[in-house]
């Protein structure tokens, strides 16, 4: 039995920029079972993108030692779609805009990618537009280009609808609660609930507010500073933060 | 400065140089002058040569037009194109025309073919086509086989008229085409030109559109796929010689290969005449490989201070990362991932031409052009 978890070991993470490579995650651990949800706050510019971008093999970043394991297999050195093969969801904090690709279009040609072969024609039209539905997005956006001209609640609840669509095995949700509107982020969380309640997934949810946590229950919250995680703890530590914000941790980290 | 007290609307501009039907009066080109510095002219001199006997490739056509015969002179052969350049000039003077004229009761498609016969014979040909006020039609013109051709189109549409017209290049290796095409629309027609160019060792259209009246309506749209040593030129000009026109140019090519190479030029003249008029143009390229070069030359002269708008951009680039990384976060290759980019590049401006068929096929075909990819 290989051991079923998305395994993140001492990572360290690189972005290239005009003066050479600069470090930006030094040493992330951190391993969701399935079945788990782990939340990850932390302050702007502490790397929660970076992590989540360099799980899926966003070119821009390079791994500079450490290793990522799906359900045993070493993600690091995969080629980002065959990491989405493998079963890892990266749900963007800003989803891209593809002129000209319609939504049915793309849905289809990922579905077909994941799964290796195409999905049946008429239970799958059926299955988009209930998604859509569930997600408050009326069926013409199926005939809308990707994300183009959506607005910013639109592009979030259009990646639940991916996560829906798709179910991988592990999803890495970036602030998909930022920019809904109150109604917005109770059907996205829905949306993610019914996810999560298959009961087999793993998620790693990143946020900047404990309002989401109350929609989406975590059994683990990582504070991530400078890089790295500075404390775990229960959903608790979401509460807890709330009030004393990271100023401890930003302290000690100067 | 001189005073003009009666403003002539056909005055000189710097854009472009002054049509005229005689061919002494298109010298030679070098490849030094404005309009020819993209051309490779040098593997055109039979093009330029008047003393050669020139054959017609004819046209068939399936649909709801009057195909007639024009002569020399005959109206309304020569109302709407003034040649600009010498091969022009020469296809301009060919004895017959051929007139399509589409009715007002026209609702059809109607489907044009040109097709080459070998590239050992220079052929000429002039079309002109005629919408008659109200008419409301499309016009697919597709040019395929092997030829060494100059065709012009000259495109009158009537009052209230709707002409779409598509003009789709897709010929056989070895072939060259040149040729004007020149619109002339009247009041409160609406004009579109869809040119389509994928396949011939060189195409170098001039696309000409001015105004007959106040009001009126056109819009360029083209698309291309340039590969290896492939020429692809598109010259558009849009001359405002009236108040309240509206005309919005929009081109968008690819390129791959070595020595692949499009060239764009988008000119567009308001005239002190034209008045409250509204304009814009863009040109996108989306280079593939490296060894390609895309040209590509907006240029947007204003004689009048009382116009809605004007503008004009041009982006040439390589595929968008970020576009790549998103489809692939999804599991999609990256194979697919760069042909979906490219069809979605392209689909925006092929989905105007409204007729399914053709945009499906048009679309395979660009597929083929992407078959590259296959090979990496
Ligand atoms: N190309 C780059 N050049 C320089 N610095 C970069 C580059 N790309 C990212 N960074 C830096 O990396 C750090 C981490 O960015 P990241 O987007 O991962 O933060 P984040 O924790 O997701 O922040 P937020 O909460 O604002 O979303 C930031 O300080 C950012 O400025
Ligand atoms: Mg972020």
């Amino acid at each position: 039995m290989t051991n079923r978890s998305l395994d993140i070991r001492d990572l360290h993470v690189s972005v290239e920029t005009e003066w050479g490579p600069k470090p930006i995650l030094k040493g992330v651990n951190l391993c969701v079972k399935p079945g788990e949800v782990h939340a990850i706050m932390g302050p702007n510019g502490s790397g929660k993108s970076t992590l989540a971008y360099s799980l899926s093999g966003h070119p821009k970043y390079t791994i500079t030692s450490g290793s990522v394991l799906l359900d045993g297999v070493e993600l690091v050195g995969m080629s980002v779609d065959e990491r989405a093969r493998e079963g890892l969801f990266l749900a963007m904090q800003y989803p891209v805009e593809i002129p000209g690709v319609s939504v049915a279009n793309f849905l289809r040609t990922a579905k077909t990618a994941i799964d290796g072969q195409a999905p049946p024609l008429r239970t799958w039209v059926k299955q988009v537009n209930a998604s859509l539905a569930s997600m408050q997005l009326d069926s013409e956006f199926s005939s809308r280009s990707v994300n183009e001209g959506f607005s910013g609640g639109e592009k979030k609840r259009n990646e639940v609808v991916q996560l829906e669509l798709l179910n991988p095995k592990y999803a890495v949700m970036d602030e998909t609660d930022s920019g809904l509107d109150i109604d917005a982020l109770r059907i996205v969380s829905e949306g993610v609930n019914r996810y999560i309640d298959q009961g087999d997934r793993g998620v790693l949810l990143i946020t900047h507010y404990t309002r989401l946590l109350h929609y989406i229950k975590p059994q683990f919250v990582h504070v991530f500073v400078d890089g790295h995680i500075v404390e775990e703890g229960d959903a608790t530590l979401a509460d807890s933060l709330e009030k004393t914000g990271y100023e401890q941790w930003l302290k000690a980290e100067a | 400065m001189t005073v003009v007290t009666t403003p002539d609307p056909r005055t000189v501009s710097h854009l472009h140089p002054r049509g005229s039907f005689r061919v002494a009066d298109h010298p030679v080109p070098t490849g030094k002058e404005e309009i020819w510095r993209f051309t490779p002219t040098g593997k055109l001199a039979d093009f330029f040569d008047d003393t050669l006997a020139r054959e017609s490739l004819g046209v068939t056509v399936d649909g709801p037009a009057e195909v007639r015969r024009l002569d020399m002179g005959q109206s309304p052969r020569g109302t709407a194109l003034t040649p600009v350049d010498r091969a022009a000039a020469i296809a301009a003077g060919t004895p017959t025309a051929t007139h399509l004229y589409v009715g007002a009761e026209t609702t059809d498609t109607i489907r044009v073919s040109v097709r080459g016969t070998g590239a050992e014979t220079p052929t000429a040909d002039h079309l002109v086509i005629e919408a008659a006020p109200d008419a409301c039609a499309t016009i697919v013109i597709t040019h395929t086989g092997q030829a060494r051709h100059i065709g012009n189109v000259e495109i009158l549409v009537g009052e209230s008229a709707r002409l779409t017209v598509v003009s789709i290049q897709d010929w056989d290796p070895g072939s060259v085409h040149l040729g004007q095409v020149e619109a002339l629309v009247a009041k409160d027609a609406v004009y579109r030109h869809i040119a389509v160019s994928l396949g011939g060792d060189i195409v170098r259209l001039q696309n000409n559109v001015s105004y007959a009246t106040e009001g009126g309506e056109a819009e360029l749209l083209g698309v291309y796929f340039a590969d290896a040593g492939q020429h692809l030129e598109h010259r558009l000009f849009v001359d405002h010689t009236h108040p309240k026109g509206i005309s919005h140019v929009d081109y968008r090519g690819a390129l791959h290969g070595d020595g692949a190479r499009s060239v764009w030029v988008g000119d567009v003249l308001i005239r002190p005449t034209a008045r409250s008029i509204e304009t814009y143009e863009s040109s996108k390229n989306l280079v593939l490989s490296d060894g390609c070069r895309a040209h590509a030359v907006p240029n947007l002269e204003i004689e009048t201070g009382e116009i809605v708008s004007a503008g004009h951009s041009a982006t040439t680039g390589r595929f968008d990362d970020e576009q790549l990384f998103y489809l692939r976060s999804r599991g999609i290759d990256e194979v697919q991932a760069r042909r979906l980019v490219v069809r979605g590049f392209f689909s925006t401006i092929l989905a105007r031409i409204g007729i399914e068929d053709v945009e499906a096929a048009l679309m395979a075909r660009i597929d083929t052009e992407l078959a590259f990819d296959k090979e990496n």
